[in-house]
């Protein structure tokens, strides 16, 4: 097939998911023609238009709640990389640390953060997010701030160039992949991890209530109109990742042309 | 008095003293060299070559004796940016245009923008790269990094030049286009040179003197000097130049053999 090169790497995903929520459609349409199981995409998509005032104010609450969220997460895991990175006796107390609350399972806890920031208030659902968007960009950024070719550690060295003037000339340019391939795992698992916390509390006009109420009133389109919802933020989140790591790291060769490189 | 360009007296360096994975590097180096040499230093891998470049440079400390570099200690060489350095790996920046590589060092010296950018043109043109300036490390082959990582080691006219098997990775065709191009930088700077090979070949056509060491501990075993005058393409196929190949020859072999 003759596709433009800057079109490729949209065209294959985009036939197969339009063979798959075909197939969807017409699977259910001979084996569940009410929907009980599965609803098919077409109903999915009524209802998610039907209830759009609803699902956009829903979206937007949670979609604060991750991208507020994320922002802090991912500032505290920089400045823990950095410090970690630059600082011995920094290591040795901030990583184990991490590394013990990171092995805490912490959308279990949403429960408990509902009791320490109030039932309804968003704040709990905030700091799962911090919490858990925290740890792979801390690990992934440190890992970029040390694996450091030892030669061009020498070569700065060597040019008695001081430690900050290392750290930003060598060091943070090499984490930059690093940093972006932790914001695109991220980006999902702020979606995940924001959605699952509303369940057990926060504002209730979100996503994640929207989600149980609607199941429970056995309204699964609605459901899955609020998953789709939940998805299309976690999409968004990560083609944002994308832009913004073309734009800091334009000589990097996974730039060319290809949004899903760094994650294939 | 003279000024050595580097002065290296009763040099010993361990690595990791008093515990288990101890290695005794280098025992007793002395070796002085003038202003504008062009010194190779060979032997057996493990022997210590790239141990007493470090040292030079001021990368690591010796363990027992005294290095100078332009008459100062080799940390303040290091300090007042004496020396250029470049290793077996380019050790480019992908994140910096070739230019941009190149005015790295002049960067961290404080040179002004406008002045930057006059020598790394400069420079692309001496390594005969003038119009990549504006391409990516990544974009160009490995001959070419080697090339622009030369470049970059030159930019400031260090008085000083040090090289650790700079051209290691290259095939024989570009490394022996690489040692004139090296030959033709160093007769047209004047700097001295330190270059590490475990090339025979390599070692005689450059130099002007070629250090043999051996290994566990190292040590320097002999030196022996080369006089090869203007090099050409005829030069590999001329006798003195394999009356010197085969004299390095023998004396690394004695030094295996011991
Ligand atoms: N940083 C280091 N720590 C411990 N041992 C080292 C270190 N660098 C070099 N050595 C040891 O010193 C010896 C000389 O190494 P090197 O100078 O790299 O040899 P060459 O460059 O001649 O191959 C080797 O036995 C090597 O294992
Ligand atoms: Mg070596």
């Amino acid at each position: 097939m003759n596709v433009p090169d800057r079109l490729r790497p949209y065209v294959a995903p985009l036939v197969a998911g339009v063979i798959i929520l075909a197939g969807w459609e017409g699977t259910l349409a001979v084996t569940d023609p009410d929907g009980f199981v599965l609803p098919p995409p077409s109903d999915i998509l009524g209802a998610l238009v039907e209830n759009r005032t609803q699902i956009w104010s829903a979206s937007r609450n949670t979609g604060f709640v991750i991208v507020s969220g994320m922002i802090v997460g991912v500032l505290f895991g920089i400045v823990a990389a950095l410090l970690v990175s630059r600082f011995r006796t920094a290591n040795e107390v901030i990583t184990p640390l991490a590394v013990a609350v990171n092995a805490i399972p912490i959308i279990a806890m949403a429960p408990i953060f509902n009791a320490w920031f109030g039932l309804l208030s968003p704040r709990s659902n905030q700091a799962i997010v911090v919490i858990l968007v925290f740890f792979p960009i801390f690990i992934n950024t440190a890992k970029g701030l040390t694996l450091v070719e030892p030669a061009q550690i020498e070569l700065m060295e060597s040019y008695a160039a001081s430690k900050w003037r290392i750290m930003r000339e060598v060091r943070i340019p090499n984490s930059l992949p690093f940093f972006f391939t932790a914001m695109k795992l991220s980006s999902s698992l702020a979606v995940i991890a924001a959605i699952v916390a509303e369940y057990f509390g926060g504002r209730q006009d979100a996503l994640g209530p929207l989600i149980t109420s609607s199941a429970g009133l056995t309204r699964y389109d609605d459901a899955w109109a609020a998953v789709l919802a939940g998805t299309l933020i976690g999409t968004v989140l990560y083609f944002v990742s994308v832009l913004l790591e073309r734009f800091a790291m334009p000589w990097h060769s996974s730039m060319r042309n290809d949004p899903f490189a760094a994650t294939r | 008095m003279t000024t050595h360009a580097v002065r290296i007296e009763s040099v010993s360096k361990i690595f990791n003293p008093g515990r288990p994975n101890e290695v005794q590097a280098l025992v007793d180096i002395d070796l002085d060299i003038s202003p504008g040499e062009f010194v190779t230093l060979i032997g057996p891998s493990g022997c210590g070559k790239s141990t007493l470049l470090r040292l030079i440079a001021s990368l690591i400390d010796p363990t027992g004796g005294t290095i100078h570099v332009n008459g100062k200690s080799a940390e303040q060489a290091r300090l007042d940016q004496d020396y250029g350095m470049a290793f077996q790996r380019a050790g480019l920046f992908d994140w910096r245009t070739v230019a941009r590589n190149i005015e790295l060092p002049l960067e961290l010296m404080g040179w002004k923008k406008s002045e930057r950018e006059r020598r790394s043109k400069e420079m692309l043109e001496l390594v005969k790269l003038g119009e990549f300036g504006d391409h990516h490390p990544a974009e160009l082959s490995g001959g070419m990094q080697q090339r622009i990582a030369i470049a970059r080691s030159l930019s400031f006219s260090p008085s000083l030049l040090l090289m650790d098997e700079p051209f290691g990775a290259l095939d024989e065709m570009t490394r022996e286009h690489m040692q004139d191009e090296v030959l033709r930088l160093w007769s047209e700077t004047g700097t001295t040179v330190v270059f590490v090979t475990h090339s025979i070949p390599e070692a005689v056509y450059l130099s002007t003197r070629v250090v043999v060491m051996s290994p566990r501990p190292g040590r320097i075993a002999t030196t022996i000097d080369v006089d090869l005058g203007g090099r050409n393409d005829d030069t590999r196929a001329e006798t003195p130049f394999f009356e010197k190949v085969t004299e390095v020859r023998a004396a690394l072999r004695a030094v295996e053999a011991a």
